[in-house]
């Protein structure tokens, strides 16, 4: 066990100079453990995310216990002096030791295997049965170093109090766990079967699964087309637990599922709609519902500042981090920003001041988990802004409240009116204004009315519906308003609203499209830690879980699944809605490139490089005609195309035609256009799935129209 | 292109003689050389001799040929022209009928018979032959793992290369992957310069680009330079220039030759003229539709109304094989000009070619307003 530690933390490449021979191959298959030992002692990130949570449960334990059940325990194995027996007794004794080890190994001591045998008569499976309902620490001692003791012991202890004869435990399923979880529902124990017989067939996994409800149908509709498979010895394939309401019984069969899908490969589209739907109800109905939000508004308006020192004002910054920051933005000369630092991270945004790429956080509210995507406000970086924007449920927009400051941003060609248009274009609905840096003007009231006056009035004409704006005064770099009510005398004068953390709680969470077939957009390739490559993006539509096929489109290729991670922390299932990075393999890193979709194997996305979209022409400077090259901003993709056909003018609210054929599209203007890509592309009719059938079409830096899919040719 | 002989009679029947110097000059071929031409010119033909023994040899021969043109073929990146025909003139090697392939060489001399040279050719030899219409830009059009290298000519836009990469995005506590992927990509950029650029030839380098790209780009590049001691790259530090562009397709070449920086540059170069026309037709499309128009059907009306001020055309229409069609251009040209109205003919290599044909090929600027024509519109469209 402890040889394992020792390897994990070993300096590869002083200690072992063949490594790179070897890489790749399991570290288990060389050291062999059982998977129950495993379970027990190795953190597995795929149960625990957090690694902190699996030393906390080692606090418990009081020295003095300890001390004294050691004694006891090296009693127990040191000096255990055989009983005296008869040669024919001596010989059955022998062969049913063997036997028995044979089955479960060294995991038991030679001291209890010999009483046991000699108490069932030299019956080999009376004695192994009773082995495996009484096997407790004790004998377990003997195996190896005395440091991970401490923690098999306490759980083990833990779970003799409850009762649970199950010790060895096949799927990866840590005793503890299911101890811990039988403990809090006091219902029997479940019955397990030996390690020594998990290659046989599945069913005998445990007694108790079939007779359960409706989660055991889902998992017998997966298992339908391969009754006997192997079940995977693979300690990993268990997954991050749920709080789920039925008890233990389904995180037994939730391991006992995986196991099934893992070797068997049985294809996503088997699994009925209605189950996908119960799945993502029984793993998420407990946690707090997830929220994607993007932070828009020009340049310069604070953006970065305002949610960085959010994050730092939540603690999801910790203090030595603020405070290297705070010194070395000093040391630029630039120490207003920061805390904008927390987002931007490369050398170029710190040295500029400003945001580049889209910068991704996470912090908790009291209802939702939310992933903070901050969007750059230079004109040059919308294409990132947009991929940053189809991703995001909610946005945040930000003025900065400053003379001058915000007219330029919102009158003169700034970037808040395209921002705002756009993010509504893409399906954002639910809107916060932060009216930032209210400071500067004294926290003056009547400017703050100014402003929400004027946005209000664009905003509505927007399409955003009055009840889904909220305004709120904030100041970014002192962080007035943001976490806390505000102190500043002279805003609560007047304002009573809410804070910023409050209006972000309240957004609604949208409904995710569980049920349809997956669709996954590639935002990001890069290499991960391990073999294969990574790739990071939205899944769209659907669930996706590790060891599935997806096909890349357009690409027209099979890749499977390795791993699945969420928010740095590995998981085995992945729902619509959700940011993730997925381990790809049988699949080219150069065969893949951003804009990419993963699919459904069964279900595949429509490739296409001539399409018909119904456009929204926002306010150009010249007009659109026939052969107008632009560029398609479809979620992370940027690609060339021409409109090669205005096929009809529409009106603007009826939606009826009001010219066939026009010259030309001025702005404003609504109409239905053919549009021709210079490489294939992956779309989806807007009827069918609304965030893959809405793109942008974008020229030399001007966002000319928003369009939806209409048609595929 | 040096003119060397020019027998052309009053029809339009005659013999030009060119000798073609560089390989922007296979272009102006490829545009005036028609299928039923003939063109002689030297080229190398293998020849089986048949002795009295019945044993046979076969040798390359140089020789010259005259054929009728059957099939024409360009290759741009290469600038190639190959004509196909069967021999007109027999001589010693090749016999009257046979099919040869004539591959138009650099620096040796042929000759163009045509049955009718009309005025877009003649106009067409005349500014080939022009010795000041020489400008050779080079232009890196950039974005975050995307480039373009192109070379601009006075009439054609050639992508040299083209870089597309992959890099990975900026991503919480891993920013390295992030800058060793624009490293890795700038490097690209870099040795597409050096081996698609002659810095002999070029005037400029342009190197436009959203954000910071660009100056990320020109630091990283002379820093490379400095390190490598790269002589060509340091001595002509000077030619480099430094334009926006919104991103780093090929078609927002269009705004880096709008730029007033460039134009002053280049300002000669038919690419720029090009883009300001266009741009001001559809400036024109905007504020005055009545006075804008596109295809070749509002076009013919307009001009027999004597309306049209600039009539912009692309080359493209003028290699239609139909020779009626070829007509129908040519007198829209003539007659536009014999009014006094300007006519650009767009070369369709560059971007605003390009966008213009695919605005039919054919767009003028009126003088003054003829809505009767928007009116007309739905009829004919019908008709389609």
């Amino acid at each position: 066990m402890a040889r394992h530690r020792n390897v994990r933390s070993m300096n590869y490449s002083d200690e072992y100079d063949g490594y790179d021979d070897v890489y790749g191959h399991s570290v288990e298959d060389e050291y062999c453990i059982s998977p129950s030992d495993e379970a027990q002692f190795m953190y597995d990130r795929t149960r625990q995310p957090q690694i902190s949570a699996f030393f906390s449960e080692q606090d418990n334990i009081t020295e003095e216990d300890e001390s004294l059940e050691q004694t006891n325990d090296r009693k127990n194995s040191d000096c255990f002096i055989r009983p005296t027996l008869s040669d024919l007794e001596e010989a059955k004794l022998r062969s049913c030791l063997e036997e028995i080890r044979n089955v479960i190994g060294d995991s038991i001591s030679e001291k209890i295997l010999v009483e046991t045998v000699l108490k069932c008569d030299f019956n080999v499976n009376k004695s192994l049965d009773s082995i495996l309902s009484n096997a407790t620490s004790s004998n377990e001692i003997i195996s190896e170093d005395p440091k991970p003791q401490r923690v098999r012991r306490e759980r083990d202890r833990g779970a003799r109090k409850c009762g649970v004869s199950a010790d060895v435990e096949p799927n990866g399923k840590s005793s503890d766990e299911v101890a811990k979880e039988t403990t809090a529902t006091g219902k029997p124990p479940v019955k397990v079967v030996p390690p020594g017989v998990k290659t046989l067939n599945i069913t005998k996994g445990f007694d108790v699964v079939n007779e359960k409800g409706d989660s055991a149908e889902v998992i017998e509709n997966l298992r339908s087309s391969n009754a006997v498979t192997p079940r995977s010895q693979s300690p990993g394939s268990g997954r991050l637990s749920p709080n789920n309401p039925e008890g233990d019984s389904f995180d037994v069969e939730a391991g006992d599922k995986k196991a099934v899908k893992e070797s068997g490969k049985t294809p996503r589209s088997r699994l009925h709609k209605t189950d996908a739907l119960a799945l993502y109800k029984q793993d998420r109905a407990q946690s707090k519902s997830h929220l994607h939000l993007v932070v828009i508004g020009h340049v310069d308006a604070g953006k970065s500042t305002l949610m960085g020192h959010l994050l730092y004002t939540l603690g999801q910054v910790n203090k030595k981090t603020m405070h290297k920051y705070e010194q070395e933005s000093k040391k630029l000369g630039k120490q207003s920003f920061m805390y904008a630092w927390i987002l931007d991270e490369t050398g170029e945004e710190r040295s500029r001041g400003i945001t580049m790429d889209v910068g991704q956080s996470k912090f908790e509210t009291h209802t939702k988990i939310v992933t903070l995507l901050d969007a750059p406000g230079h004109k040059d970086f919308i294409p990132n802004m947009i991929t940053g924007a189809t991703q995001a449920d909610v946005a945040i927009l930000v003025v900065d409240a400053t003379r001058g400051e915000f007219e330029t941003g919102f009158e003169m060609g700034g970037q808040t009116r395209e921002h705002a248009l756009l993010v509504r274009s893409l399906g954002v609905n639910q809107l916060g204004v932060v009216v930032n840096k209210l400071d500067t003007v004294g926290w003056n009231q009547d400017r703050f009315q100014e402003i929400v006056g004027k946005l209000g009035t664009f905003l509505r004409q927007a399409g955003f519906r009055e009840s889904d704006v909220t305004f709120v005064p904030c100041s970014g770099l002192t962080g007035i308003n943001l976490v806390n009510p505000p102190t500043e005398e002279k805003l609560v004068e007047w304002y009573k609203g809410p804070t910023l953390l409050d209006v972000i709680d309240n957004f609604r969470a949208p409904e995710r499209p569980i049920t349809k077939p997956f669709r996954l957009s590639v935002n990001d390739i890069f290499k991960g830690t391990g073999s294969g490559f990574c790739i990071s993006g939205r899944v769209e539509t659907g669930l996706v879980e590790t060891g599935d096929k997806v096909l890349v489109q357009p690409q027209n290729e099979v890749a499977v699944i390795k791993a699945v991670t969420i928010d740095d922390a590995p998981t085995s299932i992945a729902y619509a809605g959700d940011q993730v990075s997925v381990t790809l393999s049988g699949i080219e890193m150069q065969n893949v490139s951003v804009g990419y979709i993963l699919c459904d194997t069964t279900q595949p996305i429509p490739v296409t490089s001539r399409f018909e979209a119904r456009i929204v022409v926002f306010n150009i400077k010249v007009p659109i005609t026939k052969g107008f090259s632009v560029i398609l901003h479809h979620q992370s993709l940027s690609e060339q195309a021409v409109i090669t056909k205005l096929v009809a003018q529409l009106h603007k609210s009826s939606g009826e035609v009001v010219k066939r054929r026009p010259r030309c599209l001025v702005k404003n203007s609504n109409a239905v256009v053919e549009l021709t890509t210079s490489r294939p592309v992956c779309l989806e009719l807007y009827r069918d799935v609304k965030e893959l059938g809405r793109f942008m079409l974008r020229v030399g830096g001007v966002t000319i129209a928003a369009g939806l899919v209409t048609q595929i040719f | 292109m040096k003119l060397v002989h020019r027998n052309v009679d009053k029809d339009g029947e005659g013999v030009i003689a060119l000798v073609p110097e560089e390989p922007e000059d296979m272009w102006h071929a490829y545009n005036l050389i028609a299928e039923g031409d003939c063109v002689r010119a030297s080229t190398i033909r293998k020849v089986q001799n048949e002795s009295s023994t019945g044993s046979s040899t076969s040798s390359r021969i140089r020789t010259t040929l005259t054929i009728r043109v059957e099939v024409i073929d360009f290759d741009t990146q290469a600038c190639m022209l190959r004509l196909k025909g069967r021999n007109i003139e027999e001589n010693q090697y090749v016999k009257m009928g046979a099919y040869h392939t004539l591959d138009l060489e650099v620096n040796r001399k042929f000759s163009l018979q045509k049955p009718e040279w009309d005025s877009v050719s003649l106009e067409r030899v005349d500014t080939a032959c022009d010795p000041t219409q020489n400008a050779d830009v080079g232009a890196v059009v950039m974005q975050e793992g995307l480039a373009h290298i192109c070379l601009i000519t006075s009439s054609m836009t050639l992508v040299r290369a083209k870089i597309d990469q992959c890099i990975p995005r900026k991503r919480k506590g891993n920013v390295q992957q992030h800058e060793k992927g624009l490293l890795r990509f700038f490097e690209n950029v870099m040795q597409g310069i050096l081996r698609h650029v002659n810095f002999d030839i070029v005037k400029c380098i342009i190197i436009a680009s959203p954000g910071f790209v660009k100056d990320q780009f020109y630091e990283y590049m002379f820093q490379q330079a400095v390190k490598t001691d790269n002589k060509i790259l340091l001595e002509n530090k000077g030619k480099f220039m430094l334009v926006h562009a919104s991103s780093g397709f090929k078609h927002s070449l269009k705004e880096v030759l709008m730029d007033p920086a460039v134009i002053s540059k280049i300002a000669d170069t038919k690419a720029s003229g090009e883009v300001r026309a266009l741009e001001s037709f559809y400036t024109m499309l905007q504020t005055e539709p009545a006075k804008a128009f596109y295809g070749i059907k509002h076009v013919e009306r307009a001009t027999e109304a004597q309306a049209i001020e600039t009539l912009m055309i692309s080359d493209n229409l003028f290699r239609v094989q139909d020779v009626k069609q070829r007509k129908r251009y040519v007198t829209l040209v003539d007659s536009v000009r014999e009014f006094g109205g300007d006519v650009k003919i767009f070369s369709s290599l560059h971007v605003s070619g390009e966008q213009l044909d695919q605005l039919t090929g054919i767009a003028a600027l009126l003088r003054f307003p003829m809505p009767e024509l928007e009116d007309e519109d739905e009829e004919s469209d019908e008709e389609k």
